[in-house]
This record gives structure tokens, sequence and C-alpha cells, in this order.
């Protein structure tokens, strides 16, 4: 199965009855197998005019209850910025999948890339916390889609799924599971206002069409939902919450693989530059290699980097000039060294090989 | 249960300036929902951003209040999902025609089951009074200072010609008329668009001449021409006045419609 | 053991079915691992085309193949981009009448086009006659796989041909080896 379809086939058995998207390499896979799936699922299938109107109608889709998801690339996430800012401010889980392509602009439609990494995280305006998957396999298209419904559903939000053009079209072996987790968001009791958060910062969802009468907005607003702009302490108190209710789940929804934790030498990698980093540490044991492998990128798990005490160096290859890198730094005393690959292709063994070398010789 | 009824009391007043029509067109629009006797708890409204789209957060049923621009988008993506909503779009010149013209012109293709009120003011009034696309030729406004140069859409041309089911241009003066033309639009599946033409006293008529609410609703009553009086004088081959703004019901069809309960 | 296959050909000639085919051929029907990439370019018909298969009975770590054992290369294009540097002791086939250059490794002349406008009288079943031919000399996949994968991915109403520019390509296959 290619990896686009899976994410597709992910999205279905997590719930997802709802498609809005629009064209674009490299994801457009995605689209065609919602495009052939949902009818036949009882599920909904629009292609809009363009990629603000596809994320626009699945923040509508979603308020009537349906678990909803788009799938793009840079540009089309350009596009959307706006209107994920909206979801993240009116609280509307849904999924968004984007299978990067090397950027700026147009960058190279058919090549992959990592480069839309803090696009992700800060590419909207205003404060904000994301959460953010990077599968490295077709397995993981389809798993890491389940789990961000999942995520998405518990913590009311948008949640990303930072796929790269290598794992989306690339095909190979999958297991479909009998039978997957699903979690669905807590509908809103009566007797409370539609957003009075919980202990976890995240409100009950009333759903459109079953009474709560909800004014949803993307001004700021108070615990029943209507706009009061100008009070300071209301806002900040929402914004604090929003990006709290992410952030403090940070430990929790930490999504990583270790490999070697006494390793001194540590690849800190995600998407399908792991593949590469997985393919040098097993054909050189002797090297004393450790990985660390992010499933889950943001909220970016520092504590999982303290699970190599004895780490001297991390090596951070990504296919861009270094997003996480920068992200890593922020959270260790040792050198951390970027290790770029812009162009479209993965990382060879060689190279890798090459990094470790210098980066032992520092 | 009155249209009355159907608003949010403990978010009165509202924001809009003395003389402003929305008001007026917000009232004609909850009449005709009330008159068909849709229930407030399956009915949704949408808007964008603009005077306009602060009608929504008056009312007391489930509302949307998107982005600049999309509220079309937003609709078509509720209705989709559960066509057994009531949905009814508020918005204005700026968002739908401006920003928003993309999402116009599809929603009217796919004539998804929608009815879309505009209100239209030939001005971007909550930002202070800039030109937009129904701007007319000449206007003053802060960022045609000396004139509008380009012309104006003509959003009722614009709603037949990309496959609406129903089209309706009134203005606020002609309140019985726009409440029946939206009863219409409610009651036709497919996209039903009604244009208002509303007068906007501080930011259009401080500038050109309409500052006082009498002055609106005389310019209305005088500039009005109904469609069939048009029809006649183009056929005719006489002359129409430049300035006037043709009212009355400009297609309905039974087209093929998206988001209908099937 | 990790093989990697490189097919190239011009876009048209189904080179990335061809890849996907076997590629599920040795997951679904060998119960081997299998990771299928390709190149994409902005040309649907045309150009040079390329796609690759790693096969391997552990699963696999680097999806890409960089340097491979076996290439089938369908195109002069495909053979000056994606062949003329294969490495001394890789094997390649190549289409007799479109591919004139000759490699400097080990290689089999497979007259699949000649054979599929010729003999099956369909020219669209080239790619299957080279897959045929692909299977029998090299074994990356077995008979029976290979088969049920060709079923499995091409239109209904053209199975037999399908199956028949197969068998042809094994004939061929046999041939080249001997």
């Amino acid at each position: 199965m290619q990896g686009n379809t899976a994410s597709a086939e992910g999205a279905i058995a997590a719930g997802c009855r709802f498609f809005g998207g629009y064209p674009i390499t490299p994801s457009t896979e995605v689209a065609e197998a919602m495009a052939r799936r949902m009818p036949k699922i009882g599920g909904v299938f629009v292609q809009m005019e363009d990629e603000i109107a596809s994320i626009a109608a699945v923040i509508g889709a979603s308020w009537t209850g349906k678990k909803a998801m788009t799938s793009t690339s840079g540009p089309g996430f350009s596009l959307m910025l706006e209107n994920i800012g909206f979801a993240l401010m009116t609280e509307t889980p849904l999924v968004i999948v984007n299978v990067q392509r090397g950027g700026p602009s147009t960058g190279q439609p058919t090549m992959s890339a990592q480069g839309d990494m803090l696009q992700c995280r800060f590419g909207s305006h205003g404060d904000m916390a994301v959460i953010a998957l990077a599968p490295d396999s077709v397995q993981e298209m389809y798993d890491l889609t389940v789990k961000a419904f999942n995520l998405a559903e518990r913590f009311r939000c948008p949640a990303f799924l930072m796929a790269d053009e290598i794992i989306g079209h690339m095909r190979e072996r999958i297991e479909l599971p009998d039978h997957v987790d699903v979690v669905d968001r807590r509908p809103l009791e009566s007797g409370h206002l539609p957003y009075e958060a919980g202990e976890d910062g995240v409100p009950g969802f009333p759903v459109f069409g079953t009474g709560h009468r909800v004014h949803v907005t993307g001004l700021t607003h108070d615990e029943r939902g209507y706009p009061v702009t100008t009070d300071p302490v209301l806002h900040e108190a929402l914004v604090r919450r929003l990006v709290g209710k992410v952030e403090n789940a940070r430990r929790e929804i930490a999504d990583y693989r270790v490999t070697n934790p006494d390793a001194e030498v540590v690849f800190v990698c995600y998407g399908s530059p792991a593949r590469a980093v997985q393919q040098v540490v097993a054909d050189h044991p002797d090297l004393g290699l450790g990985i660390l492998r992010l499933r889950l990128v943001w909220p970016f798990p520092e504590h999982a980097l303290a699970e190599f005490p004895n780490a001297r160096v991390f090596l951070v290859p990504e296919q861009n000039l270094g997003q996480v890198a920068r992200e890593v730094e922020r959270h260790v005393l040792v050198p951390v060294v970027s290790v770029p690959k812009l162009g479209g292709e993965l990382h060879t063994p060689a190279e890798l090989l090459r990094a470790i070398e210098e980066a032992r010789s520092r | 249960m009155s249209f009355a009824d159907w608003l949010r009391a403990d978010r009165l007043p509202h924001i809009w300036c003395s003389g402003c029509s929305n008001g007026t067109i917000l009232n004609c629009t909850l009449a005709a929902v009330e008159a068909e006797g849709w229930d407030p708890d399956r009915t949704v409204f949408v808007s964008g951003i603009g005077c306009s789209s602060r009608a929504p957060g008056y009312i007391s049923t489930d509302s949307l209040h998107t982005t600049h621009g999309r509220a079309l988008a937003f609709a078509t993506g509720v209705k989709l999902a559960d066509p057994s909503l009531n949905v009814v779009v508020f918005t204005g010149d700026g968002d739908l025609a401006a920003i928003g013209g993309n999402h116009f012109i599809h929603a009217c293709r796919r004539n998804i089951d929608l009815t879309v009120v505009c209100m239209n003011n030939l001005i971007y009034g909550m930002t202070g009074g800039q030109g937009s696309p129904t701007t007319p030729i000449g206007a003053l406004s802060t960022t045609t200072p000396y004139g509008a140069s380009e012309p104006a859409f003509d959003l009722v041309a614009l709603a037949v010609a990309a496959g609406a089911n129903h089209v309706a241009r009134w203005t606020a003066y002609h309140v019985r008329e726009l409440e029946r033309a939206v009863q219409t639009g409610l009651e036709t599946p497919g996209l039903s668009f009604i244009e208002v033409r509303a007068g906007c006293p501080t930011n259009y008529g401080r500038k050109n001449r309409l500052r006082e609410v009498t002055d609106l609703a005389e310019y209305f009553r005088t500039k009005s021409m109904l469609k069939a009086k048009f029809d006649r004088l183009v056929a005719e081959g006489r002359p129409v006045p430049s300035d006037a703004i043709v009212v009355g019901e400009f297609v309905r069809r039974s087209n093929p419609a998206m988001g209908v309960v099937p | 053991m990790r093989r990697e296959l490189r097919l190239s050909g011009f876009g048209g000639q189904g080179i990335m079915l061809a890849a996907v085919i076997v590629g599920r051929a040795a997951v679904m029907y060998d119960g081997m691992y299998a990771v299928q990439t390709q190149v994409y370019g902005p040309e649907a018909r045309g150009g040079a085309s390329m796609a690759a298969v790693v096969f391997d009975d552990e699963p696999i770590l680097y999806p890409k193949v960089s340097d491979p054992d076996i290439l089938v290369i369908m195109s002069q294009e495909g053979f000056e981009k994606y062949g003329a540097n294969a490495r001394a002791d890789a094997l390649m086939l190549l289409d007799r009448g479109l591919v004139h250059s000759r490699p400097s490794c080990r290689y089999y002349e497979i007259p699949a086009t000649e054979d599929a406008r010729g003999i099956l009288g369909k020219v669209i079943v080239a790619n299957i006659v080279m897959l045929g031919a692909l299977v029998a000399s090299t074994g990356v996949v077995s008979r029976e796989a290979i088969e049920r994968a060709v079923l499995d991915q091409v239109p209904k109403g053209t199975e037999d041909l399908n199956l028949r520019a197969l068998r042809q390509g094994y004939t061929r296959g046999e041939e080249a080896r001997e």
C-alpha cells in the first residue's frame, strides 16, 4: 500500500467521515483515496476551490460533530494558516495531513522535504501550541493518522500529520489492524458553558444542531463564546489555556522510540531520515550509536533527551536546514549538530557516517 | 414565538451605528425564518468578518463567525456534513465580493442549499470607510479620496451567471419585499442569494451626501427601479439612469442542488 | 538478503506499474518485505521515468535504491540517465529494440516491445513481457506470485493478454540466461 493511501485508510478507521481538499502534489493520493472511499461508507468528500476553502469546510463539518480531515503540501499549507489559527482559537478538532515537498514557494513539487516543521509550529499568527506527528513508514502513515484524530478529539485542536514525500509516495508492507482504539470528543454537558474548560483545559464540545445554541467566533471570547475583545485579563487567560492544554500534556502524549540509551553519539530524527539513521545504526553496531526517533515532534518531548545520559553529541538529520535541531539545542548542554539535506533526496548512509566522523572529531 | 425571540438578549445592544441598515436586514431575515417556522435549535447562522458578519452573534442559534471572506466555505462544510441543518449566511460586500469572491462563485456553482444575505453598503464599514469592489465610480472613501475609479461588481449578475437557484436584490428601504425574498430563499433548494443595498451613514454617507437616515431612505426609494420596468425600458431601447438600483427577483429555478436532504 | 531493482523507461510504458506489481508480488504472495519508490516528473508521457524496488527477507530500513543489483531499462534516455553507471556486478535487462547502448555490466537483451507488438499484438504489454523476463532470469519473486500480482493490478478483460505477455517474458528470460 502507498503511504498516502494508508493515511486515508487510517483516517477512516479513526472515524473520519468528512474530507475537504484541493489537489496538490505530493499529497493528492490522500484526497483521491477519500474520493473513492467516502461515498461508500456514508461519509462526505468535497473538492473545494482552494486550500483556504478546504480547511474552512473541514472546520464547518467538525462543528456538526463529524470527524474531518484535509490533506495538502507546502503551498496549500501556507494558504491554510489563517484558518488553522481559527481552529486553534475556536477549539475545533480536525486533522491536517501535510505531505511535505521542497520549498520555498512552488519549489520541488515531487521531491521530499521537512521544511514546514516550524511553519506548523508557529505559522499562524498569535501564540499557540500544536500537536504534530511524523511518520517514518507506510505503517505509521496509518497508525499516526489514527493517533492524530484521537489527539485532535481529546484536546479539541487541529492535529498535524507532518509526513514527507518519500513516506507519502512509498509503497511497502502494512498490517491493517482488526481493531483500532478510537477517541471521541467529550460532549458539552448541560449546565456548563460552551467554553468552560475542565481540569485538563479542554471544554466539552457543543455539536451544532443539538440545542446548545453556541456562538463560535475567532475573536477573543468568554466562556459563553461571546466576543470580548478589549479585556486584557480575559485574553491572556484564554491564550494561556489554549497553549497550556497542549503544553501541559507534553509528557503524557510524548511518542518516541529509544535505541541504545547508553550511546555517546545520538541521532535525533523523525520522518524519512529516520530510515537512513536506522540503517546506519544496524550496519555499524561497533560505533555505539543511539537513536531518539520522534513519532510526535510537537509539543517537543524535551525530557526524552535525558534518556541518553552518556550523550556527548546529538546529530539531527533533517530535510531542512535544522528546524528541529534548533529545538534540540535549547534543551541540552552538549553539542548539537544539524545534518541538513536539501534537494529532495534521502540522506545516504555514507553521508550520515561522514557526519558521525566529523562530530567525533570535534 | 416572534422574531424577537430569535435574538440573544444578553448580547444587546449591538455594535452597529445609528442609521445603519444592518439591524433592519437582520430583522427582515429573522421575520422570514420565523414565518417559515424554522427550529432555532436546528438553524445555523454563518458569517465572515465585517459589520454584517456580527449579525449571527446576536441570534440565539448555533452560529459560526469565521474568518474574512470565508463564510461560504465554512457554511459549505456545515451543510454538506449535516444537510438536515438550516444554514443562513450573512456577509457584506467586502467579505463576499473582494476577499471571498472565489468562494462566492463556487458556492453558486455548487448550488449548495444555503441562503446568503449580503448587506451591500458599498464600503468597508468596520475598518473605517475604505473603498470596496461595489463602491460606485466617483464615490469617495478613505482609499478613494479622489473618487473611486474602478468599475464595481454587479453581485446579482455574478450569482445568476455562476448558477444560484434564486437571486434577488432589494434595499433596506423595501422591508416587506426583502422579508418575502428571504423567505423564498429559505424555501428554495440550492443557493439563494439576496443582495440588500444597505446604508452606512457613518462611513459612506458622511462622504457621499447620504449622512442622514432620511436621505438614505429617500435615496433608496427614488433610485430603485423594479426589474420589470428596467427590462421594459431596455427592451424598448429607452435610457435607464446610470445610478438606478434595479430591484426584484432575477432568477428562480430548480437546478440540481448540493447539501439537500436526500 | 537485500536485493535492489531499478526500472527505467519513458513515461507511458508502465514502468511505475511494473514496479508496483513486482513489489506487490513479493509482499502479498511471497511473504517477503519490499519497498517501492519512484521519481516523479511533471510529465505523464515521455521523458525518463524511474521506479525502484527493494526486496528483503527482513524488514527494510533504508527504503531507497542507490546502487541496484538489477536494472530493467526500456528506453535509451532511461539508459543514459539511470543505467549507464550501473555497477560492474549488476545485471541489466534491456529492451533490445529501444535501447541502443550496452552497459559494461552483464546484460540480457529482451525483445519486449517487439514481442508485445508482434506476437501479442498490443505494444502496451511490453512492461509485462519485461516483468516475465525479470522473474525468469533473476527469481526476485516466484512465478506464482507475479502472476497473481499481475491479475490484481491489470484492468478487467485484459487478464488473458497480460498472462500471455508474462509467459512470453518467461521464455525470453530463460533464453537469455542460457
